[in-house]
């Protein structure tokens, strides 16, 4: 069973994936990040391979992978950081990046590293669904890789259905009609929509993502699905982080709802 | 035979690789495109607003000094005579009566040279729509005139920062602007580029161009086909519109004519047909610009309109089958021919469009062919660029 579906057989709620881009802010930042994480509590992370045109990405996610290809970062180096790390870490590991890279690295080769490195699961936000299941189901299925494909607001019910077929691990359910990095509370039109899905009653677990940003949406969307995604929040707190380390601990703490200590930034 | 496929790909380029939040807007146009330009109230609509507006048909002009020149008959196709100066009218026109006919109450567009973001300015202010324009800061810069025109037009234009801040990162905050708002919105893409179905629409809203040139060859030469067709290819729209119904025409040469910028392997060219490798941009799978890692590389060009890291789908398939020749101009060579074409026919050419010219140096014709450039674009919109070279080349 691979570390994706062992987290969601344990866990079904309250699940926090953290997402931030390999190699930012420090080149080799990547590895003691993951640490971090795991350390502090969060269940999956979603590790992003830096871009140079990320479609779906609001500025904070767009410039840390700018920050991060500055750096040096590229697919070989970040596998063998994740190569590295795996070693000591147990976490769920999900890759986040655009089509173009695989297909550049090789798609085949592509999914064996992802094996061998020891990643769990994939998001290729702009590999539609056709391509994938003309091409590249039956070599992502056979490596056993997790894949998460989006539902949006305006996924009609019969497609969301084919996403819940075709994805592996967990539907990744897209908050709102946006690019990632969106601030402020939650609809009672997003609510609404979380519950029409919710009742759909999916075969996968399903995360929210887009605009979660503190404890507050984390606990909203909680309550609709197994738990949520929180990237551009984490990235704009790393980015000012003079502790990465540290700093990744206080961000879990604030977003779980716990006192944090160190910075002191968050009080419940 | 040269066509689209069902999946919008012409032989293994195109597709739509698009996140899932464009999926319903993009699954609404593939499903509608078609069946909507085909209605004939959309054509007749259409084709008055062409001839009404733009002034169309537009002249296919003997170019007689040139002709002697080159020693071949070279026609012009006249596009820089349409309202707003370039072929770009052509499509925006098709697409706003599309966009009202989905509904839509706010067009966005990406723009290069300005062009497009004028001819899509120009549509919205006819029809009384509410227009924003992503443009690159530095083509904001470098093609001043364009962007004040299109804020007297109404439009807003907003910088793209980005990146290179050219059309590449103009076109990426578009596409997220349509992410933001992809109900009330439709993006009026200005070439051939872009996911399914946008390079098969825009291709047909310039199809008038072809259309126009057989039955005007006819009259000049007794026949519909030229021996050649000569085109700058930022993205490919003024190109795939002159080709359009000679593609299955094996008889007629297509000449692509790519910006070298300083030179194709300066590492400052946007000559996509010579660096590119098969990759996906904008939507779209097909000859790019990038590093081995995937990256996309900063295409540059003096040329706003043709510093673009891709090209359209069909233009990778003809040029990979064969079926087109891909000519490289450097900025030098552009300029001159600028210069030249302005003595020569008394035409101020757009300095995309002095590409196309610059190509009949490195291509060889026979005596007697029968050649037509694109002439894509006026220049006013690059005199401050042309007033900055004069020393050198006059
Ligand atoms: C006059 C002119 N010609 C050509 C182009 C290049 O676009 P395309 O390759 O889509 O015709 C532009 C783009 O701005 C233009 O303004």
């Amino acid at each position: 069973m691979n570390r994706l579906d062992k987290l969601f057989s344990k866990k079904t709620k309250d699940i926090l994936n953290i997402y931030f881009t390999a190699g930012h802010p420090g080149l080799n930042d990547t590895g003691r990040i993951i640490l971090a994480l795991e350390k502090a509590g969060a269940d999956l992370i979603e590790l992003g391979m830096p871009y140079s045109d990320p479609l779906a990405d609001g500025p904070a996610i767009q410039q840390s992978g700018q920050q991060a290809l500055k750096n040096g970062m590229t697919l070989p180096l970040l596998f063998e950081q994740v190569e590295a790390v795996r070693k000591k870490s147990e976490i769920p590991l999900v890759l986040m990046g655009y089509f173009n890279q695989v297909m550049q690295y090789g798609e085949q080769r592509f999914f064996d590293r992802c094996v061998e490195v020891g990643i769990d699961g994939l998001i290729l936000p702009d590999l539609p669904l056709y391509e994938y299941e003309q091409h590249f189901r039956p070599m992502v299925e056979k490596a056993g890789l997790g894949i998460s494909f989006l539902i949006t607001p305006q996924t009609p019910e019969e497609r969301i259905r084919k996403v819940d077929e075709l994805s592996r691990g967990f539907v990744y359910m897209v908050a709102s009609s946006s690019i990632t990095g969106a601030k402020g509370h939650i609809t009672d039109k997003q609510l609404a929509y979380f519950d029409r899905v919710n009742r759909m009653k999916l075969d996968n677990p399903r995360l929210i993502g887009f605009g979660i940003s503190s404890h507050e949406t984390f606990a909203t969307a909680c309550r609709y699905a197994n738990g949520a995604i929180i990237g551009s929040a984490f990235i704009r707190a790393l980015a000012e982080a003079e502790d990465v380390e540290e700093a990744t601990v206080d961000f879990v703490r604030s977003i779980r709802g716990v006192n944090v200590s160190a910075s002191g930034a968050i009080k419940k | 035979m040269i066509a689209i496929d069902e999946r919008g790909y012409y032989g293994e380029f195109g597709g739509a690789f698009i996140p899932e939040m464009l999926y319903a807007n993009i699954e609404e146009l593939r499903r509608l495109y078609v069946k909507v330009m085909e209605e004939p109230a959309f054509q007749s609509e259409f084709r008055q607003l062409l001839r009404d507006y733009v002034g169309r048909p537009s002249p296919l002009y003997l170019a007689e000094r040139l002709s002697e020149h080159y020693n071949a008959a070279i026609y012009l196709k006249r596009e820089d005579l349409n309202h707003t100066g370039a072929h770009k009218i052509n499509n925006t026109v098709g697409q706003i009566l599309l966009a009202k006919r989905l509904g839509k109450t706010r067009i966005i567009a990406e723009t290069g040279a300005g062009q497009h973001g004028v001819a899509t300015a120009t549509v919205c202010a006819l029809m009384g729509i509410e227009c924003i324009v992503y443009m690159g800061a530095v083509d904001i810069k470098r093609q001043a005139p364009n962007v004040s025109r299109m804020r007297m037009l109404g439009a807003e234009v907003r910088p793209a920062t980005s990146g290179s801040q050219t059309l590449k990162d103009a076109t990426n905050e578009a596409i997220r602007d349509w992410i933001n708002n992809p109900e009330d919105t439709h993006y009026i893409i200005g070439s051939v580029v872009g996911p399914h179905p946008y390079p098969d629409m825009v291709a047909r809203f310039q199809s008038v161009i072809s259309e126009e040139m057989r039955w005007q060859l006819k009259e000049h030469t007794g026949r519909e086909n030229p021996d050649a067709i000569i085109a700058c290819v930022g993205g490919g729209s003024n190109a795939a519109g002159a080709y359009y119904h000679y593609l299955n025409e094996e008889d007629v040469r297509l000449i692509a004519v790519e910006a070298a910028g300083h030179g194709i392997h300066s590492g400052e060219s946007a000559a996509t047909s010579v660096l590119g490798t098969k990759g996906i941009i904008h939507g779209s799978r097909t000859l790019l610009m990038q590093t081995e890692d995937g990256q996309i590389i900063e295409p540059y060009s003096l040329s706003a309109g043709l510093d673009y890291p891709g090209i359209g789908p069909l233009h990778a398939h003809l040029i990979a089958s064969g079926r087109a020749e891909a000519v490289s101009i450097t900025d030098d060579e552009a300029l001159a021919s600028a210069y030249f074409l302005s003595r020569k026919e008394g035409i101020i050419p757009a300095l995309e469009t002095a590409h196309a010219f610059a190509a009949l140096d490195k291509v060889s014709f026979q005596a007697d062919d029968v050649v037509v450039i694109c002439l894509s674009g006026r220049g006013d919109k690059d005199l401050d660029t042309y007033i900055r070279h004069f020393g050198r080349f006059m």
